[in-house]
């Protein structure tokens, strides 16, 4: 570390880069995936018609359902489909038996154009891989530590990366394919360029949605220790009536849906709850949905009196420092991205995983070098080469391995959707089996074709074990789940395309290694 | 500085080890005074003061961090965050204290 500014940098991008690299693929790649999460959620859950659909019409359907089957419920809670989500779900909580205790909640999935219950398959769906990505499978909140630990070393990796990578736009207009370690630097560095501000923006915004979580100093400092002043301040709750204690009749809730989108300047209702429905003070609050602007806030509501229709309050507007924030949020999540922009948004997820994991292959293909006359690797790299066979083949295979286990599980199953889960870490487990027992370029070959095979695939076993295939859902016009399928084979055709680019460059490599550009490369590549 | 690891002496990797430390540790203190001395001196409605002390202080510790690998050696690297600290909790703490 004496040697200077950009070295000191390049030393701490390498370090930090390798130790938290494996964590971070895997909280990529699955928050990539996640961007499509109401997609794999339908495909996972092919039994709910996807339709054009009106949220009037919708909501007429669950208040007319609600009345029916929980009169007399104290709450309800009603989902409003959307374009990517098309199921109508409604909740309703009991009254408490003994009061201050949480009655109990019930939940239906509806039919938004039947209003008819609908009975999915049970599963996670895509929320699985949302969750995993900042939770990691692991109790709260040690999972959402663990994934912001890793956003501040990518943080420290991204700028440290720049520092080193000084020529960053000369550089970006060099890529020399076919030359090995070169290629993968090259590449590195062309995709960290190219969707820079991508990664900056999706870095700095992870620490920015827990950040009340990982640096709560100034909010204990400034509220003298009383957090809970500070999230009622910043989060406003709705002020709603108490209970009148006489009967009420509640007003159709659909008309209310036009007179929020003025307020809100043409803005979605995302979902409403209905206090003590049956009452004289009734009331309705309207949340609005997340998806129609970049800007998010949290908790902008709407209350209205169930009975009368009269608005009782609003939220107050945004300030500056809470629009900024919630700008971060909603530029992390893209839930107001269109498909142009959200597939966008995947392709840059797609890069910011393919720049971690040429980082690993770079940081021991230049440590391989040394030992490739002796073949004798030592345990520390022979550690490393596992865990980047694993994480980054084994990661894909598991993934696919979620998909089988969904459309092969029986329907009926008890814990069916634990098992779905449970096939993904017991898929990856497996693959760090196989990884120690195979060596190098065979473990990855190996594991990039299976990964291939059952990628490939997965259209021809939707169409054996559904009847939602290729080519029905091509003719409908239903582009999720023919996306979702067309998806997969493109998935499937690379990395057979990258087992077989494997398989060669390691015959060719035993025949043809140069000594002269290992000892360049040493010099060139940090 | 790679690939030698084996020939590394102890002395250097006590110090990687104490610039790792002050890198975690002392950069985290660092963020979070930063983080409270703005939301005591910034002319805002508290709640906007404490969003925008925390949005900061994730750069304030990229920086401590990077400064934690770039000095010259391990002790600096100390140095260079115990003084900011200690400057930060004062102003801190004239705030809490004139506020009160």
């Amino acid at each position: 570390m004496k040697e200077g500014f950009r070295q000191a940098m390049a030393w701490l991008h390498t370090w930090a880069g390798l130790i938290f690299g494996w964590l971070l693929f895997a909280i990529f790649l699955t928050g990539t995936l996640a961007y499509f999460k109401d997609e794999i959620s339908h495909w996972m859950q092919p039994e709910i018609p996807a339709r054009s659909l009106s949220s009037e019409a919708s909501l007429t359907l669950a208040q007319h359902y609600l009345e029916q089957h929980a009169a007399g419920a104290s709450r309800w809670l009603i989902d409003l489909p959307d374009a990517r989500e098309p199921g109508l779900s409604v909740r309703w909580q009991q009254a408490p038996a003994t009061p201050g205790t949480r009655g109990q909640f019930t939940e239906k999935l509806l039919d938004p154009q039947t209003g008819a219950e609908v009975q999915g398959r049970d599963t996670r769906g895509g929320e699985f891989f949302y969750r995993f990505h900042f939770q990691l499978q692991m109790p709260y909140p040690w999972g959402r530590w663990l994934s912001t630990i890793a956003a501040m070393v990518m943080f420290v990796a991204l700028i440290s990366g720049i520092i080193t990578h000084k020529k960053i736009f000369k550089d970006f207009f060099t890529f020399r394919p076919r030359k090995g370690q070169r290629s993968w630097l090259d590449g590195h560095n062309a995709v960290g360029v190219l969707v820079l501000p991508f990664h900056l923006m999706i870095t700095y915004s992870s620490l920015v949605i827990f950040m009340t979580m990982v640096m709560p100093a100034s909010i204990l400092a400034a509220y003298k220790g009383d957090a809970e002043a500070f999230y009622d301040e910043v989060f406003p709750a709705s002020n709603t009536p108490d209970m009148a204690g006489k009967p009420g009749q509640l007003a159709p809730l659909a008309p209310l849906l036009e007179r929020a989108s003025e307020q809100w300047s043409g803005g979605r209702t995302g979902s409403l709850t209905v206090n003590n429905p049956g009452d004289a003070n009734a009331s309705v609050i309207l949340a609005r949905d997340g998806a129609d602007r970049v800007v998010h806030d949290f908790g902008s509501a709407l209350t209205f009196n169930g009975v009368t229709g009269q608005l009782l309050s609003a939220t107050p507007k945004q300030a500056l420092p809470m629009a900024i924030a919630g700008s971060f949020y909603g530029l992390h999540m893209g839930h107001f991205a269109g498909p142009v922009l959200r597939w966008l948004y995947f392709i840059c997820g797609l890069a910011g995983t393919a720049m971690i994991g040429t980082g690993l292959v770079i940081w021991l293909g230049k440590r391989q070098l040394k030992h490739a006359k002796s073949g004798v690797m030592p345990f520390e790299l022979r550690l490393v080469e596992v865990l980047n066979i694993a994480s980054m083949s084994g990661l894909m295979v598991a993934v696919a391995a979620v998909f089988w286990a969904n459309r092969l599980l029986p329907v009926a199953m008890a814990g069916r959707a634990d098992w779905e889960v449970n096939s993904f870490f017991i898929v990856w487990g497996l693959s760090v089996l196989h990884a120690m027992v195979r060596r190098g370029r065979a473990g990855w070959v190996e594991q990039l074709a299976l990964a291939a095979l059952l990628f490939c695939a997965l259209p021809l076993l939707n169409a054996l074990t559904t009847p939602y295939h290729l080519g029905v859902t091509l003719m409908q016009g239903d582009w999720t789940m023919a996306g979702f399928d067309l998806t997969c084979l493109g998935s499937g055709l690379f990395f057979a395309w990258a087992a077989w680019k494997m398989q060669r460059a390691g015959q060719a490599g035993v025949v043809t290694r140069p000594r002269a550009k290992s000892i360049m490369l040493e010099q060139e590549a940090h | 500085m790679k690939g030698k690891i084996t020939a590394l002496p102890v002395s250097y990797r006590l110090a990687v080890t104490s610039r790792v430390l002050a890198a975690v540790l002392g950069g985290y203190l660092v963020a979070a005074l930063a983080s409270v001395s703005l939301t005591m001196w910034l002319p805002l409605a508290r709640g906007e003061a404490v969003v925008t002390g925390m949005m900061t202080s994730f750069l304030v510790y990229l920086v401590a961090v990077l400064w934690c690998f770039a000095c010259r050696s391990a002790w600096q690297a100390w140095f260079g965050l115990i003084v900011p600290s200690v400057v930060l909790a004062a102003v801190a703490g004239l705030a809490y204290w004139l506020g009160h």
